[in-house]
């Protein structure tokens, strides 16, 4: 081979040799021989790379940027020799204090390299970090040759994902998960096996991105020697550095390779992996927060200010990233193509969306610029784009969220109707039926796909609290229990909280599984939240960001527990995945187009081919899908029928006839106790009675006709 | 890092000792990688290695990428605990056969030479 010339040094600082570096790509780069460091900065005067051995006080070495290794606002250096994993770096950067034009510069601060791909300083979780240091958040160097074999992301068809928002740190923290190392990468991949039986597709992992643990921590007013802290994680140090903290091997500086190795493990194990980003704000708060790295890098181009420099506060959490910036923009382009290319991430959630729509001034935009691009991009091409179409500066988008044919949307509106009709509420059945067959009154053309269906999510209630609480109970959480959503459409069956009453706890299963069924015969993505297969309590809290205790980690004796609980979402499971017929791309078209003598979806009640839309009708409504129309007629399925009954007592539903030959069978019935619940997908037995069935009161009948 | 070779009945043993990370693992590489022979057989007793860093690792699946292009095997005898850990949960234990002693490891090279076809590579270990 050619030996390259730019493999030698040109320039010498302090005995370190150097070169003039490459724009692009921006942050820190191996090279032969070097490193080469590149960033940017619109108003700085001057950049200076600072050098630390790992862990250390005092820096190696600063060397500032030479004026010829400048390129527009580009610098760019070559550093040679340098030991890739015992180094830190940080900058220095020249230019105006001038906050109220929106400039806060300070040569005296050391700022992380936001495109660093690790990130020092949190490197074991809640190990408290040493406050005197006044470089915090560290960029780290990082090998980038894992070996990936021949993995790449699954490409799954949306429409046949179900989806499991899991948190990592949760899902194994707890020392029933008897994993080696607890609430890590490496724990969670060693649960594959549980999210494998399950049956789920698609891991969603709350942020994995650095963020600070100890950001707003303060001591647990309710737990002598335990600290309230950033537990979720929405709130971003580094937008291109795995969590440190979540790697059993973050001591080592080894989270990159732990964190593709658990990416690529779960795609062998056919699971996809989501990532819920942040990009509507970042770590360092509003005046009074500190500078880790984009204030003091360029705070005007970074963030949304108002025309006396104070930041814009869309996020609800002090500042809000400026993302239809152009520079901003590119930035997070970088940062996707980045997790989608180097980690083999398959879709991405996008915190309060609704943001990433906003112009440099908070107005939304009718065609924002950066959801376009990310739409278009030739990386990002086969990732799912999700979005949490609102945000907390009163923006709601959900059905209008600008999709270009790519995005789908966390949709707000089945959760919320869902919740109401299944505790009994009335006048919902119209709405019902649309959330149903994907939401085409909000997607009409963008298909049942764009619609993320959930009930539950890391945020409000789990599963167990919507039909355990009325009300919040969040004291735990030191602020009187004025934090949290009020709203949260849930009914506690009798009695609020802990009960032994036979009665509420039997009500209680019969509720979660109706929520379960509904999810899963809902056309459209569902989602579920972790835990909630085995029936998880947080305690009636809905607003648990804080814990780093059993409020958020997932117990795994409820496994046994709760055995019901999670056969039942087993099989509810199995049973989309059998039938092609739940998971269509397109919306019904409520005709035969197959000539089967069936429109693809029929509407019936208490009488078959007679749903009452009527006012009077507050509590009964069933479909029957036509096999022969699955995925528009390209699929065989069976014939499948649902009725749902949410009066308290039962009723009977007249059933729909079959093409000759055909029975119908029973697959699910909400109303029993296990194991007459749900039978496995083939193995449901002929239904006596062929012309009507009994649904309980609050329960839910689903029939197979084969 | 001191590094031991010898032979021992066809198969190449080498000893690290010490640690195997960034400074140490351009040296190792120029001292082992020559030792890769078609259809060789290579044991690395691991016992006495204390540390191995992301260079290391990366050394280490250089060596196996390596030995098994060439329809060779390559055997990892003595890990400790921590080190197998470390390269479990980073993703590179999965390559490899390990074992508890050298004489297994030994053992395991010659099962693996006289069961297999000439010119295939031992399979990978379930282990990781």
């Amino acid at each position: 081979m050619v030996e390259r010339i730019d493999s030698y040094p040109t320039h010498e600082h302090d005995g370190y040799k150097l070169r003039t570096g490459r724009p692009l790509p921006f942050g820190a780069s191996l090279v032969p021989g070097g490193v080469n460091f590149s960033v940017y900065s619109s108003h700085a005067t001057a950049c200076t790379l600072v050098l630390f051995e790992k862990g250390a006080a005092q820096p190696l070495v600063e060397i500032p940027f030479p004026d010829e290794f400048r390129i527009g606002n580009t610098f760019s250096m070559i550093v040679f020799d340098i030991d890739v994993e015992n180094t830190e770096y940080g900058y220095r950067m020249d230019g105006p204090w001038e906050p109220e034009v929106g400039h806060r510069f300070n040569k005296d601060n050391i700022l992380m390299d936001p495109y660093a791909k690790a990130i020092g300083g949190r490197d074991a979780w809640g190990k408290p970090p040493n406050w005197d240091d006044p470089y915090q958040h560290r960029g780290r160097l990082v090998f980038d040759d894992f070996d990936w074999e021949n993995d790449r992301p699954l490409e799954l068809p949306i429409e046949d994902l179900i989806i499991y928002e899991a948190h990592v740190r949760g899902f194994t923290r707890h020392e029933s998960s008897g994993v080696k190392h607890p609430g890590t990468f490496a724990g969670l991949r060693e649960k594959i096996p549980y999210l494998k039986e399950l049956g789920i597709n698609c891991i969603e992992l709350m942020p994995v991105y650095e963020f600070d643990e100890f950001e707003h921590s303060r001591p647990n007013p309710m737990r002598e020697g335990e600290m309230l802290m950033n537990y979720w994680g929405y709130s971003t140090v580094g937008f291109f550095a795995p969590k440190a903290g979540y790697a059993a091997t973050g001591v080592l500086a080894m989270q990159v390779d732990e964190f593709k190795a658990l990416v690529k493990e779960l795609h062998r194990s056919g699971i996809e992996v989501m990532l819920d980003v942040v990009f509507n704000h970042t770590a360092e708060g509003n005046e009074r927060g500190p500078s880790i790295s984009y204030k003091g890098l360029d705070n005007k181009v970074y963030y949304m200010l108002t025309p006396e420099g104070y930041y814009f506060n869309f996020s609800g959490t002090g500042n809000t990233l400026n993302c239809n910036h152009p520079v901003v923009r590119g930035m997070v382009l970088d940062c996707l193509r980045y997790w989608a290319a180097e980690y083999h991430i398959d879709g991405f959630r996008f915190d309060l969306a609704a943001i990433l729509g906003r112009d440099q001034n908070g107005a939304p935009l009718a065609n924002p610029p950066l959801l376009e691009m990310l739409a278009h991009d030739p990386v990002l091409a086969k990732c799912k784009l999700i979005a949490e179409a609102w945000d907390a500066g009163g923006l709601y988008q959900v059905g209008s969220f600008p999709a270009y044919g790519r995005w789908a949307e966390w949709n707000g509106k089945y959760r919320d109707v869902m919740r109401r009709f299944v505790k009994g509420d009335t006048g919902l059945i119209g709405e019902v039926a649309q959330r149903l067959q994907g939401s085409p009154d909000l997607y009409a053309l963008r298909g049942p796909t764009a619609s993320v269906n959930f009930v539950t999510c890391h945020d409000g209630f789990t599963l167990h609290d919507l039909v355990a609480y009325n009300g919040k109970h969040n004291e735990a959480n030191g602020e009187d229990n004025r934090d949290g959503n009020d709203d949260n459409l849930s009914w506690n069956c009798g009695w609020e909280g802990v009960t032994e009453d036979p009665g509420v706890v039997a009500l209680r299963q019969q509720q979660m599984k109706n929520f379960a069924a509904l999810l899963m015969v809902s056309q459209g993505v569902p989602m579920i939240l972790m835990g909630d297969e085995v029936a998880r309590t947080k305690g009636g809290n809905n607003n648990t960001y804080c814990h780093d205790n059993e409020l958020n980690w997932l117990d795994w004796s409820l496994r046994e527990a709760n055995a019901e609980q999670f056969r039942f979402f087993k099989h509810i499971i199995a049973f989309r995945h059998a039938h092609p017929a739940l998971r269509s791309r397109y919306h019904f078209a409520n005709r035969d187009y197959v000539g089967s003598g069936y429109p693809d979806i029929s509407w019936h009640g208490t009488q078959a081919w007679a749903a009452d839309w009527s006012e009077n009708n507050d509590h009964t409504l069933a479909f029957m899908l036509c096999g022969k129309h699955a995925k528009q007629g390209t699929a065989q399925d069976d014939y499948l029928y649902v009725a749902i009954n949410t009066y308290w007592d039962g009723l009977p539903f007249e059933l729909p006839g079959l093409p000759s030959g055909m029975k119908w069978h029973i697959s699910t019935n909400t109303s029993m106790s296990a194991p007459q619940d749900i039978f496995a997908p083939g193995k449901e037995p002929v239904l006596d009675d062929q012309s009507h069935v009994i649904v309980g009161g609050r329960s839910l009948v689903i029939l197979v006709g084969r | 890092m001191d590094i031991h070779i010898r032979e021992e009945g066809g198969v190449t043993v080498i000893k690290l000792s010490g640690d195997l990370d960034g400074k140490t693992s351009g040296e190792a590489q120029e001292q082992i990688l020559p030792l890769v022979h078609p259809e060789g057989r290579l044991l690395l007793d691991m016992s006495q290695l204390n540390y191995m860093s992301s260079a290391g690792l990366r050394t280490m699946l250089l060596l196996y990428r390596k030995v098994s292009g060439s329809g060779g095997s390559i055997v990892l005898a003595g890990l400790a605990d921590e080190i197998r850990d470390t390269m479990s949960a980073t993703g590179f234990l999965h390559y490899f056969i390990t074992t508890d002693t050298l004489e297994d490891g030994l053992a395991e090279l010659n099962a693996a030479t006289d069961n297999a076809a000439p010119g295939s590579a031992a399979a990978p270990g379930s282990a990781g």
